[in-house]
Formats: structure tokens, sequence, C-alpha cells
């Protein structure tokens, strides 16, 4: 699957920051992107999953279109001209971290993915030091029910990876979002307890794809969460195997 | 049915009804329903009865008149009298005078400019047909335009006639919608859809809910006439489930059509077919929104989905779909049936035909309006509202709901059309138009729709989801008086953030009643401010995100 400059007849070019780059029919600007090595900063997007769009880290300028569009979810077109960053898409994406950490509560220091948390990382790579909103600090639960794994609501950011994973890769659709806005949440079936899940085949693809700490497996310890970056290679293993299925 | 005997059924329903010395037209829309209307037509059809009247007068269930504010309506055909807070007690006096003088005490002046300033396309019928029965509908010449659209034009033709009406979407965005029909006419799929979005969400507008409930063949006929131009057979009408009023004539006025052969197979006698299937909206404010709306549709949860691709494309079960609001519909066979250029000799250069509003507020008269584009801000308040009784003074009106703003008094002169309203930083909207006066504080105007837009988020993506809770938290902070300057600026800020990478419409727009009262009224919001120190300039730092290097 590297097709870095080679053209073929479904290949086109386009320019990305001022550079002119080759993609393939059907790629999304993000995956054209990291096939030359340019980093674009997501969040909810995960190779293998469908895209969601729903993070808006991944915001790019492209000339014409009036609004930023996410790199992850629209499709590159030949003779786009794509602008990756500017001071302007910076502060957005710094702010948009921002909210995020003032949604629920990180408190990182005690947490098992400190050191291993995408969230964390975003906020270094882009300079957040401070939150410049209230933080709103919500009462939310701990669902430990579960034999194996936890889901702590406190440190979730809503990237929806562990629904999308659990419904296209593992076939099971235990997760979903249940409320909508600020209230929004990740249930488990028709919000029941983990631990009570009909559906759920205890495969752990939520807790490997969780970019946070929100899903963490139990008894788990600091080292052991730094494997999971490398079970995620899984991935798009997996999902050649669901494409050969259809 | 061929268009032959649609002539004939129209002539002979006009004769029918010419049968009648008398025909008192009832409002039954919901805001005189809720007032007693039912009552009132009750009590009017067992007068009649009573009376022995029943060969000389029909009683008519009819749609809304308009001036909702003084309900129960009846209008007297062909008197042209129009009685206003008609009770049940007043219905014998009624039936007394029907061959005599008129009852004075009951008299709506209908010479005032809340009638004469409005034109009328998408209301045409509305009061005067029952809404229940299609033979009403087709003796004041309904399913005219669709028989000749089948008969004598070809798709193309079609499409080019909306191009040339300069016809607007009326769903909010303002779309040009033969641009849309284009579209959708030239992609490719295995099937195509036509949508009639009648999601209505804005609190307080209800211009979709009267046209559905008044007229509601109007709506199917603009429906069928555009699937022929696009070259769909399956629609839908996405309604919400709190209308069960227009839901219920929806349901009664597509089996009409569908005994009448003007929907199914072969409409007309012709290969075309065409079908319309209502479907119920889940409630929320976002389901409106033209990709939540279809993935409601598809059975899924009602979420945004980032465009393009645009539903014209790829739209219900990824086929070209067209979706377009209720009004816009509704405009489509009065133009086929008087042309394009009447149509466009109607409006601003820009905007053409005319705009429905449901106009509320301290007003002395208010309800469901019509008016053509251009008109003055000025206009509707004062003359077809009749202004703000009891001396009140004007503060603001406010247009296009949770997405819009408010314009103060020194902009009331502006034209009513997309672009001036836009560039006064509100929005025509949906049909929407909220008029303020003193009492009206603006931070707490701006806290009210941020509340909407934060309990409607559906909270897909972070800049809604969150910002909207932080700006809702910031105005209620600087209404109670504890915010500061800071606060303002991280208002704004938050403002600009929320609009430009949100997304979807409810995000990207949910600033502009904030921005908007800021840029008129920036006064209320700095009267409120405590001086800076409560919190440092610089915000919480990251504290308990203490970071491992
Ligand atoms: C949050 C949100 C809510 C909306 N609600 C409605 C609605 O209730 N009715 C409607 O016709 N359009 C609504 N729209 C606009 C639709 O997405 C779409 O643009 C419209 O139905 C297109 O029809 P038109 O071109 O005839 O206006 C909404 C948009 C957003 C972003
Ligand atoms: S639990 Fe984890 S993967 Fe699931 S939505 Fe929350 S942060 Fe994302
Ligand atoms: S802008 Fe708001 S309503 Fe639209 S997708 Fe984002 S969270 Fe949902
Ligand atoms: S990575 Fe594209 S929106 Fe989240």
């Amino acid at each position: 699957m590297t097709h870095k400059s080679i053209p073929t007849p479904d290949s086109f070019t386009l320019r990305i920051d001022g550079t002119d780059v080759v993609a393939q029919v059907g790629q999304s600007i993000l995956e054209v992107a990291q096939d030359h090595n340019i980093g674009i900063p997501t969040l909810c997007y995960l190779e293998g999953l469908t895209p969601w769009g729903g993070c808006r880290l991944c915001l790019v300028e492209i000339k014409g279109s009036g609004r930023l569009l996410p790199a992850c979810s629209t499709l590159a077109t030949e003779d786009m001209d794509v602008t990756t960053t500017s001071p302007r898409i910076e502060r957005y994406r710094r702010t948009i971290v921002e909210l995020l950490f003032s949604e629920r509560n990180h408190i990182c220091a005690v947490c098992v993915s400190n050191g291993n948390c995408e969230l964390q990382t975003l906020a270094q790579e882009m300079g957040v030091t401070h939150v410049h909103v209230p933080y709103r600090y919500p009462t939310l639960l701990v669902d430990s029910s579960h034999d194996g794994f936890r889901l702590d609501h406190n440190r979730c950011v809503m990237c929806t990876r562990c629904v999308r994973v659990c419904e296209e890769i593992e076939g099971a659709a235990t997760k979903g979002v249940g409320g909508r806005g600020i209230d929004s949440m990740i249930i488990n079936d028709l919000n029941e307890p983990w631990g009570e899940s009909d559906t759920c085949t205890s495969c752990g693809k939520c807790v490997s794809v969780c970019p946070t700490g929100a899903l963490t497996e139990k008894g788990t310890t600091f080292a052991d969460m730094a494997k999971r970056r490398e079970r995620r290679e899984l991935l798009p293993y997996l999902t050649q195997t669901r494409e050969g299925r259809r | 049915m061929t268009p032959d005997e649609l002539s004939q059924l129209s002539v002979e329903e006009r004769e029918r009804q010419q049968g009648f010395e008398h025909c008192l037209n009832v409002c039954t829309a919901a805001s005189c329903l809720s007032s007693g209307a039912e009552e009132v037509k009750k009590g009017l059809t067992t007068a009649v009865k009573e009376k022995g009247l029943r060969e000389k007068c029909r009683i008519r269930g009819a749609g809304c008149m308009g001036l909702c504010s003084s309900g129960p309506l009846v209008a007297l055909d062909p008197e042209d009298v129009l009685y206003q807070h008609v009770g049940v007690d007043d219905v014998p006096e009624i039936v007394e005078s029907l061959d005599t003088q008129p009852v004075p005490r009951l008299l709506c002046d209908t010479t005032i400019p809340f009638f004469q300033r409005q034109k009328k396309i998408v209301l045409e019928n509305s009061g005067r047909i029952d809404p229940e029965r299609i033979e009403d509908y087709i003796a004041v010449g309904g399913y005219r335009s669709l028989a000749r659209v089948l008969t004598e034009m070809d798709p193309d033709e079609v499409v080019q006639e909306i191009v040339n009406s300069g016809l607007r979407g009326r769903g909010g965005a303002g779309y040009p919608t033969g641009l849309k029909w284009g579209t959708v006419a030239k992609a490719t799929g295995a099937e195509k859809y036509v949508i009639c979005n009648a999601d209505e969400g804005d609190p307080g507008a209800f211009m979709d809910r009267a046209v559905l409930e008044s007229d509601p063949h109007r709506v199917l006929e603009g429906m069928t006439i555009a699937a022929y131009a696009v070259g769909a057979t399956q629609g839908y009408i996405y309604v919400r489930a709190e209308y069960p009023l227009a839901i219920k004539r929806l349901r009664q006025a597509i089996k009409q059509a569908q005994r009448l052969g003007l929907q199914g197979d072969r409409i007309y006698e012709t290969p075309f077919r065409f079908t319309v299937d209502i479907r119920l909206g889940a409630g929320a404010f976002v389901c409106g929104e033209e990709t939540a709306l279809i993935a409601s549709i598809e059975g899924g949860r009602g979420l945004p989905r980032p465009r393009p691709p645009y539903p014209a494309n790829h739209g219900l079960w990824g086929c070209p779909t067209l979706i377009n609001n209720v009004e816009t519909f509704a405009n489509v066979a009065a133009i086929l049936r008087e042309g394009a250029g009447w149509f466009s000799s109607i409006g601003t250069e820009k905007s053409k035909g005319t705009k429905v509003f449901s106009l509320a507020g301290p007003l002395s008269r208010y309800g469901l309006i019509e008016v053509p584009m251009g008109i003055s801000l000025r206009e509707i308040v004062f003359d077809i509202a009749g202004g703000l009784p009891d001396g009140k003074s004007f503060k603001a009106v406010q247009t296009g709901g949770p997405s819009g703003g408010c314009i103060p008094a020194r902009h009331l002169d502006t034209s009513v059309d997309y672009e001036s309203l836009r560039e006064l930083g509100a929005i025509m909207g949906s049909g929407g138009m909220i008029v303020m006066d003193e009492s009206s504080n603006m931070v707490d105007v701006a806290r009210f729709f941020m509340e909407f837009c934060m309990t409607e988020s559906c909270g897909k993506c972070v800049p809604c989801r969150v910002g909207t809770y932080q700006m809702h938290t910031l105005l209620d902070r600087i209404y109670n008086r504890q915010g500061t300057k800071r606060d303002l600026e991280l208002l704004s800020e938050l403002c600009e953030v929320v609009r430009e990478t949100s997304l979807c419409g409810l995000g990207q727009t949910a600033p502009n009643p904030v921005n908007s009262t800021l840029r008129y009224f920036r006064d209320e919001y700095e009267e409120r401010l405590v001086s800076d120190g409560v919190r440092g300039p610089s915000g919480d730092p990251l504290a308990q995100v203490e970071m491992t290097p």
C-alpha cells in the first residue's frame, strides 16, 4: 500500500504546503499527507476505522473553499491546494485541546496512561500549557463492572474510536454513544454496566484503541499501557481481513 | 386521471361550491384551535343544521389566516367579512346575521396594513381552502402545474424555469434552488430521492407547520414536480413528531393524491411514477441539518457528517438526493403556473419572491405573515404588526433564531433580503422573527440562544459540544455580574473558534446571537463586568496535568 510517487492511472497530483504530491484516487487528504510525512494532528482518526470528523484537530485550509475542512474525512482531489498549518489554524487547534481538557477531569498525575496519552502528547506538541476556559469539573462515574477492563468517563474525550472498533472490526456493537451535547457518554448496549453486557466479547479492542486513560485493563501498570501502542498495529491487519470478507 | 379529467373535477367542484350562498371558513390551524376554533366550528355546524340552512351554508375548516393574535378567526365568503376573537357564544348572532348586516362587534378591519402589505404566494390558499379535501385544492387550480409539467415539459426545462425564477432555499441558507435541482438532475445513481425538510426546529417558528396544516397538497405537488425534474421516484417528508395535525393532514393528502392517480404509478397516465412517504423526526434540532436528517431516515442516530460530499451527489442510501425546505417546495407550483418571469419580478435583485415569517413579541398584531422580499423591517414591525402597544419602545428584532442575530432600531430601514440581513450579522433564517422592547436585556437574549444551542448540540464535534457549554458559562457569568474583561475577550475568541471549526451549521452559527449583540449592544455587556483579578489574565495553568517529560 505504498504509493509515494509512482504515477499510476489512478494517481494524480495536488499541492500540500506548497509541494506537489502524488495521491491515489479515493485517498483522504490525511492519508496523502501521511504518505509524504507531512504531519497533521489527529485525535478521533485511527487508521482502519471509518473517519469520524469529530475532534476537528485535523482541519486544513483548502484554497477556494471558504471553510476549513477535516483532512481525515475530505477526499483529496486533483489540483487541490492544501495548507496544513498557519498561526490561525494552530490557535484553533490549541483552543480545541484546551476545551477537551476543560470538559472532564484529566488529572494526569494519577492516570495509568500518563506518558502514553494522545491528548497529553497533543498538548505538549502544541505547547498548550494553560487552559484559558473554566474547568467544568463534572461528577462522572467509573464503570469497573467488567472483569478485565475499566471505563473511566472522567478521561474520555468522546473520540468514538471504541464505538467504531467494536462495531466495525469486532462486530459486537456493544459500545455506543448515549445522551447528547455536553452530556454525551460512552455507553454499553442500552446503557448497562459493562460487566452485564451480553454482546461484549471481551476482546479488548476498545481498550487498545482508546487514546487516553478512559479505557484500561484492570491491574495494569504504566509500563503495560506503553505496550498498547504496539497492539494498535493490529488494526490495519484486521481491516484487511474485514475488507476481504465483503 | 388525465389532465382533462382534472379540469373537469375542478369545474365541478367550483360549481358545487357556488351552490352555497354563504361559506363560513373557520381557521383550524394550531393557534386558533388552541383558542377554541374547533368548538366554534362545531357550534356553527349545529346552528346551521338547526336553522335548516345546510343547503345554503357551508361550514369549512380552513388553514391559517395569519392574524393569530386575534384568533379564533372566521371568514365569510363571498361577503369578504372577517370575524375575530370568535367564541361559541357568538355563534347564534353570526348565523342570524348571515342575510343581513355583519356583526359589528366581531368585525376585523381587513383594510389595515396587516392584510394590505402582505403578498401571498406560499400562503395563497391558506385560510381559503379546506386542507383536508383534495377537491378544494383542485378547485383553486391545484395540480394543474404538475399536469402541464408532465405533459408539456422536459425535466431540463423544469430545472431551467426554477433557475430563471431565482428561487432560493427557504430553510435558512438561501442556496439557489435551481442550481441544486440541476446538480441532482445531473448526478448519476441507481436511485434518486427527494426529501422535504419539515423538521422546523427554531424556537417559536411555525411557518412550515402552518403551510402543512393549511395547504398540504401544495407541498406534495412541489415535491412531485421536483421529482420529475431531477429523476426521482421516491420522496420523503421528514416531519417533527411534535406536529400531529400536520402529520395527520399530510397522511390524508397523500392518500387522496394516490386515489386520484396523482401519486404512485403512471401519474396523469404518463410513465412517470413517484411516491411520498412520511418519516417522523426524532425530536432533536440538529436532525433538521440535512446530513443528520438523512442519517435519521436511514435509521441511524441523527448526527451530521462532514460535507462534501453533498447530499445532491451522495445522500440517502448513498444516492443523489434533493433536499429542500417545505416553503421552498410550496413556491414551485406557483412558479410553474405564473412563470419564472412573474416570480422574479417580485423582490430584490438577488432575493426573489416572498418570505413567510412567524412574527412574535410585544406587538399590536402578530402571527403568520408573507411579505415580498425587499420590504423593510420597519414596515413589518410598524405597519404590518402595528408597532408596539402601550407606549413600549422598540429595541431590536431578532431573525434567524439560534443561528441569527439582533438588529437594532437604527437599522430598521434595512431591506429584508438574504444579503442585507447577513451584512448586519443576522440571517434570513427559516422565518422566525421576534421583536423585543426595552425590557429585554441583550446579554440575556444571547444567553437564551446559547443555552438552546448547548442543549441541542449533538456532541459529535469538540468545538460545538464543549464550546457552546463554555460560551454559555461565560454569558451566565457576565449576566450575573461576575464576569471580567478577560471573560468577555475569551467569549469573543471562543465565538471565532466555534464558528470556524464546528462540523455543522449548528455550531458554525451558534456564536451569531453573541456576535450580533456584541456588535450593537456592547455596552450592555460592559456595564455588567467586574474588575479583573478574580482570575489571573493567563487562565488556569494546566496544573493538574503534571506531564511526564
Ligand atoms: C442545525 C440545523 C438545523 C436545521 N434545521 C432545518 C429545518 O428545520 N428545516 C429546514 O428546512 N432546514 C433546516 N436546516 C437547513 C438544512 O440543512 C438544509 O440546508 C435545508 O433543508 C435545505 O433546503 P432549502 O435549500 O430549501 O433551504 C438546518 C440546518 C442546520 C445546520
Ligand atoms: S472511551 Fe476512549 S476510545 Fe472510547 S470515546 Fe472515550 S476516549 Fe475515545
Ligand atoms: S456542530 Fe454541534 S450539532 Fe453540529 S456536528 Fe458538531 S456537535 Fe453536532
Ligand atoms: S482526526 Fe479528523 S476530525 Fe478528528
